[in-house]
């Protein structure tokens, strides 16, 4: 989550569900959240009820909107306008929350003079190299810096070259004129959303915004994400009950899946996963910022490479802030995973990480298979085949492999294409070479583990029930593979092989559990132990070492205890502290107090609720008011206390202010609450860490009914397009053939592509079929009837759907001319009890620049009366 | 209903005694279970964000079939109907009004649907947007609406667990009673499967289970929950505590404080229903709050209670047979 990451410094939801009901005003915004997170929801709901303002921003009007107070429609991808034009009208009437700004935020850092901005290069800054698609060069980006480094600043904020300044400059055309042709919202309810916000931020109030995949689901997804948090910075409402910004996650433990990641760009805890020689390749491919967390590049250390762990560090950590941390965190995870292998004389293992080599996200890794580059394949909770855009494609890439082993809970699409297909998708399992291995896979329910949910939190859930039959748990599943891959490569002397040989790899269950019938399970508490951390080894008072493994060894108590020595090993640090010690797994704990709930499970990092909420205080340290009150400086104990757990060094006061040459956590002022960047500010400008420029600025999705209105460059210039692909044809500016914007989400009654819903009666009598939703103003337009079938058309594909005329529809008036906007569920496929097509067929791959994330959320498309010709059941077909 | 003892030296005396007592059991009267305080639902349709959840639970915890799934294409109501496997129902009611048209006679052409005045110039590539005229002034206070004005109903149906239950009274066999919960309960064992009960409910919601045991079926407040202290399945997984469950006298209470709540917020048109006595003598055990008239949900404003016609009926077929037997006793004077 680079959005919130490069922003404020860690990329998760700032705040949890329940602080909902502190809020004054909530904004949603890119989230149908009533639909998709109904039980967080609640929290809405009461908050309601408590007189907060609900606003819901959004091109489709959903079960959200209807309970929401005031319900905006807008055109799908214009999200930075209506954000811009806030931030634009909170500069201009200087109605931003000054205080807080001027101390918590980088408005009064003074940006390096030969920065450009898009309003001086038409929609490009400074740094863009238009051969490789890349800003290669963002050193103009960068503070002005003293000569020990640290930014230069302007405390009165009149400087033309401080960050507010640029940013009145940048956001000087986003104007409540631009947001009702763009946006095809009306200046006058624009205005009540920003009077809401305005009217519920500040001292007294707080107002929060939720966003979802509305946003993330965009080729500038990062941008906008960066456009809310700085207008939540800018109402001073960030770090405070009731403010924030919760990144509502899509299903259960995604948060939990970038913590301890699953991603190809990252190690546990949010550092890197190294590269190999970045020298060697050209820059677009390699920019030393190329990860998922993006900030943590050292602006004036430019190493080539990663081969050492000190280049690692070196290109990885900082100077400056909590990420000075680093070297203890990177050691600790190498310990944990090659034990008594890794040691200061081997560089505790470094080398035996794999370095990428590039761009090896999910899009990309289907389209190095399409072209024969991948041999086999593990799908383990994920359904490409129907779930991932451009989902023909992705069908057409996992023919070419030779074996895919797929762990689910049911044979899903991706595991059934090799036989079946969707109407008209001739598929021969003759011809087709890969070896389909499926492994039935053990629900939640059946087996024990962690969640982290949107809100940070670690919540422990114990196994219920045995899974039926063969079916086992992910982590069996792995673990029995780690075994089996060891002994095979046992007597290997290869150096590749190594790291295998070497892992710690003993996660076997002391005791079976009773009355189960599995006995060959890993025991789940010691990969927790493992992620928590523990000492390897000890020394007492006499200086008697005393050396441990995972099994007997004692924990650590949080991360601060972690050693560059190689005394300890952690999984991941940000984790650390949930299991403190044997028998006390505080993600299992559940006490609740209807408040900050401290005892409810743990959240990361340090069981911190709130996150930054050192800025709930004045900078004297005193709650900005009673009301709303958080933590604060306590003189006479000198340290931070209130109602969480300080999200700041405990005892730095207010008052202390680091010396000029000082380096790490003792550079962060007192003042400063977001610690974990260098000049411990929230970056209202990001002056490095993102690949696509320091500002939001407004691009057109890649497919769009209009020209950008402001600027020359239509689209987001550093979005991957793969435009070389003849499986991505790109709808261009203008063609007349597929003149209406198309927005996909999710119904409460499915989830996702459906591979745990469809296969369920009860939900399948809720919500039968695909059914796409038009106004009738369209549906006239286009002779298609209220219930009855219709086609849905892009370069990519085609599909049938059932037509659902609503008036919650609503064309849009966009610079004189009528825009009409077709909304979609995507959650069906060809397999399961209830089946219809497939909506990903009809999306594009091209990619958001910092996290490689398709934009499924605004597209173009074309739609006409009947089904599909190859369709069994012709009926009610109309021919044009 | 009759204890069987487990004696097996019985004597021939002593067995006929016990025939005996078997047969007269189905008359002698069993001591009731000891009085309940009355136990009902309130749902507060100004909750419901019709996630269905408790057409789930309900379907779940009382292991009812799903039925045939079918698209209706009705906003996203596919259960469409209470059933005999069909407990809990949410309704979807979409009033989404189109704001007045307004169009501009050089834009008719291309406008179909204009939908808002647009009287200040439109921001082009390359104009010189300092041109354009400053930002509107602030508006004195944003109190904004409790709901939009574009609506989209939701209500969770279910059985109105009437005071004076029309099906109770309709049902020749006693199969249907009053819990001790005051809750109204089809006894599997008794009904008979006639349907007596299904024409006389007001509210369309008892329905025999025409495709399994022929029998009435509805909504049975979770009466095996109760009895365990537990909450109805429905009120358990409703998120938003739109459903909500308890002692009837004290959600009443609630209700009307709720009421005067959303009237206050300027929801004029919320009201009550089934809260007071009015609605079949005696009121619902479950009862609603709406936000339009009942109509819009489909509820009858005042039901109609099949036995009411009965006395009329009966007296006409009386008076009909009295006249008619006076003709024919005059009739057969004459002869």
């Amino acid at each position: 989550m680079p959005g919130l990451g490069t922003t404020l410094g860690r990329g998760g939801a700032t705040s949890f569900p329940q602080d909902l009901v502190n809020s004054d005003c909530i904004l949603i915004m890119g989230s149908n959240m009533a639909e998709a997170h109904p039980v967080g929801f609640a929290n809405v709901m009461k908050a309601k009820d408590r007189g907060a303002k609900i606003i819901h921003v959004d091109p489709h009007f959903s079960r959200t909107s209807a309970v929401s107070n005031l319900y905006v429609s807008t055109r799908a991808g214009s999200d930075i306008v209506f954000l811009g034009a806030i931030i634009h009208y909170l500069l201009e009437n200087q109605v931003y929350f000054h205080d807080y700004v001027v101390n918590y935020t980088n408005a009064p850092m003074l940006i390096r003079e030969d920065f450009q901005d898009t309003e001086d290069l038409n929609g490009l800054f400074s740094g863009f190299d238009p051969a490789s698609g890349t800003y290669s060069n963002q050193e103009s980006w960068d503070y002005q810096r003293d000569e020990y480094d640290k930014p230069l600043t302007d405390p009165t904020l009149q400087n033309p070259q401080c960050v507010l300044q640029i940013m009145k400059r940048h956001f000087a055309r986003y104007t409540p004129e631009l947001v009702e042709s763009e946006c095809g919202v009306s200046r006058e309810e624009w205005l009540q959303v920003v009077q809401a916000l305005v009217e519920n931020s500040g001292r007294e109030r707080t107002s929060t915004l939720c966003y979802a995949v509305g946003w993330t689901q965009q080729s500038k997804g990062v941008q906008i994400i960066r456009a809310g948090s700085i207008m939540q910075l800018l109402l001073g409402n960030m770090g405070r009950p009731g403010g924030g910004v919760l990144a509502l996650r899509g299903h259960a433990s995604i948060q939990g899946s970038t913590d301890v990641p699953t991603l190809y760009d990252l190690l546990a805890g949010y550092m890197p996963q190294p590269a190999e020689m970045l020298s060697t390749k050209p820059e677009s491919q390699h920019e030393p910022t190329s990860t998922t967390w993006g900030a943590r590049q050292d602006k004036h250390v430019h190493k080539n490479t990663q081969q050492t762990l000190q280049e690692y560090i070196d290109v990885t950590g900082q100077k400056l802030g909590w990420w000075s941390n680093v070297p203890s965190y990177i050691i600790s995870l190498l310990k944990a995973w090659y034990g008594d292998a890794a040691t200061a004389d081997n560089d505790w293992g470094y080398h035996w990480i794999p370095k990428i080599t590039g761009d090896h996200s999910h899009i990309n890794t289907s389209y190095a298979m399409l072209d024969g580059k991948v041999k086999g394949y593990f799908l383990l909770g994920q359904n490409p085949a129907a779930g991932s855009t451009n989902a023909r494609m992705q069908r057409k890439a996992l023919a070419q492999l030779d074996w895919m082993v797929v762990g689910d809970l049911y044979e899903v699409e991706s595991a059934a294409f090799w036989y079946k297909g969707t109407n008209g998708e001739k598929v021969d399992p003759a011809t087709l070479k890969t070896e389909v291995f499926f492994m039935p896979a053990a629900a939640s329910t059946e087996k024990e583990g962690t969640f982290t949910n949107t809100q940070r939190l670690l919540q422990w859930r114990d196994k219920a029930i045995d899974p039926p039959g063969d079916a086992r748990s992910d982590l069996w599943l792995i673990y029995q593979l780690g075994k089996r891959l060891k002994k095979l490569y046992a007597d290997s002397t290869a150096p590749r092989d190594q790291g295998l040989l070497n892992l710690t790899w003993d996660y076997e269950m002391e005791e079976p559990q009773p009355d189960s019938h599995l006995t060959d399970e890993p025991d789940a508490q010691l990969v927790l132990k493992e992620v928590n951390g523990y000492y390897v080894t000890q020394t007492n008072s006499d200086g008697q070492v005393t050396q441990y493994d995972l099994h007997n060894a004692p924990h650590v108590p949080t991360f601060t205890a972690l050693k560059t020595d190689g005394s300890t090993a952690c999984g991941s640090w940000i984790y650390s502290g949930v299991y403190p010690e044997p028998g006390r797994n505080r993600a299992a704990s559940r006490i609740s107090d209807g408040k900050m709930n401290l005892d409810w499970g743990f959240a990361w990092p340090a069981n911190r609720r709130i996150l930054y909420n050192r800025a709930s205080a004045d900078p004297a340290g005193k709650p900005w008011s009673e009301r709303k009150k958080h933590i604060w400086w306590d003189a006479e104990q000198h340290k931070w206390v209130g109602n969480d757990i300080p999200d700041f060094p405990p005892d730095k006061a207010p008052d202390y202010r680091p010396a000029p040459d000082s380096t790490g956590m003792d550079a962060i002022a007192g003042t400063d609450p977001f610690f974990m960047k260098p000049d411990g500010r929230a970056w209202l400008y990001a002056p490095t860490g993102l690949k696509d420029g320091p500002l939001p600025a407004h691009y057109e999705a890649i497919e769009s009914p209009v020209q950008n209105a402001l600027y020359k460059q239509q689209s987001n210039p550093a979005a991957k397009y793969h435009r070389d692909r003849k499986d991505n044809v790109l709808i261009e500016l203008g063609d007349p053939n597929y003149p209406f914007v198309i927005t996909t989400y999710r119904l409460t009654e499915h989830h996702v592509s459906g591979p745990m819903t469809r296969w369920m009666p009860w939900l399948n009598a809720l919500q039968p079929s695909l059914f796409a939703e038009i106004s009738p103003e369209l549906a006239q337009e286009r002779n298609i009837v209220d219930k009855g079938w219709m086609v849905l058309r892009t370069p990519r594909g085609e599909i049938e759907a059932r037509a659902m005329v609503t008036r919650r529809l609503r064309p849009l008036r966009i610079r004189g001319r009528i825009v009409h906007q077709i909304g979609l569920p995507f959650h069906w496929g060809f397999q399961g009890k209830s089946t219809g097509s497939i909506t990903n067929d009809l999306t594009h791959s091209v990619l958001e620049p910092n996290v490689s994330i398709e934009e499924a959320k605004a597209f173009l498309c074309d739609i006409r009366p009947g089904r599909l010709s190859s369709s069994e059941h012709n009926v009610g077909r109309k021919e044009h | 209903m009759s204890d069987h003892n487990g004696q097996v030296s019985a004597t021939p005396i002593t067995e006929r005694v016990q025939q005996l007592t078997q047969l007269l059991a189905p008359f002698k009267k069993e001591k009731p279970l000891p009085e309940q305080p009355k136990m009902g639902f309130f749902t507060d349709t100004s909750l419901c964000i019709g996630c269905k959840a408790c057409e789930i639970a309900c379907k779940q915890w009382n292991q009812l079939p799903a039925t045939t799934p079918e698209w209706t294409g009705t906003s996203y109501d596919n259960t469409q109907s209470l059933g005999a496997t069909t407990w809990r129902h949410v309704q979807f009611i979409e009033q989404i009004e189109r704001r007045i048209p307004h169009v501009n006679a050089s834009d008719e052409k291309v406008l179909k649907l204009p939908l808002f005045e647009m009287d200040t110039p439109v921001p082009q590539m390359g104009m010189d947007l300092s041109a354009l005229p400053e930002l509107a002034g602030t508006p004195t206070g944003t109190a904004l609406p409790f709901f939009s004005t574009d609506r989209w109903l939701m209500r969770s149906d279910v059985c109105k667990h009437c005071a004076n239950a029309p099906c109770q009274e309709a049902c020749p066999t006693g199969a249907i009673i009053h819990t001790e919960f005051d809750t109204v309960y089809v006894q599997q064992d008794i009904c008979n499967g006639c349907g007596y009960c299904v024409v006389a409910c007001p509210f369309d919601v008892i329905a025999r289970d025409s495709e399994g045991d022929g029998q009435a079926h509805k909504c049975t407040l979770c009466y095996d929950r109760l009895k365990d202290g537990m909450k109805p399945a429905c009120a358990k997984a409703c998120p938003t505590d739109s459903i909500q469950f308890g002692e009837v006298e004290q959600l009443k209470r609630d209700a009307q404080e709720r009421l005067g709540f959303l009237q206050e917020r300027g929801l004029t048109d919320a009201r009550l229903y089934g809260a007071d006595d009015k609605i079949l003598e005696g009121g619902l055990n479950s009862f609603f709050l709406l936000l339009d008239e009942p109509e819009t949900y489909n509820l009858p404003s005042n039901p109609a209670r099949p036995s009411n016609h009965v006395l009329p009926t009966s007296l006409g077929v009386i008076v009909t047979a009295a006249v008619m037997g006076l003709i024919g006793t005059f009739f057969f004077k004459q002869e």
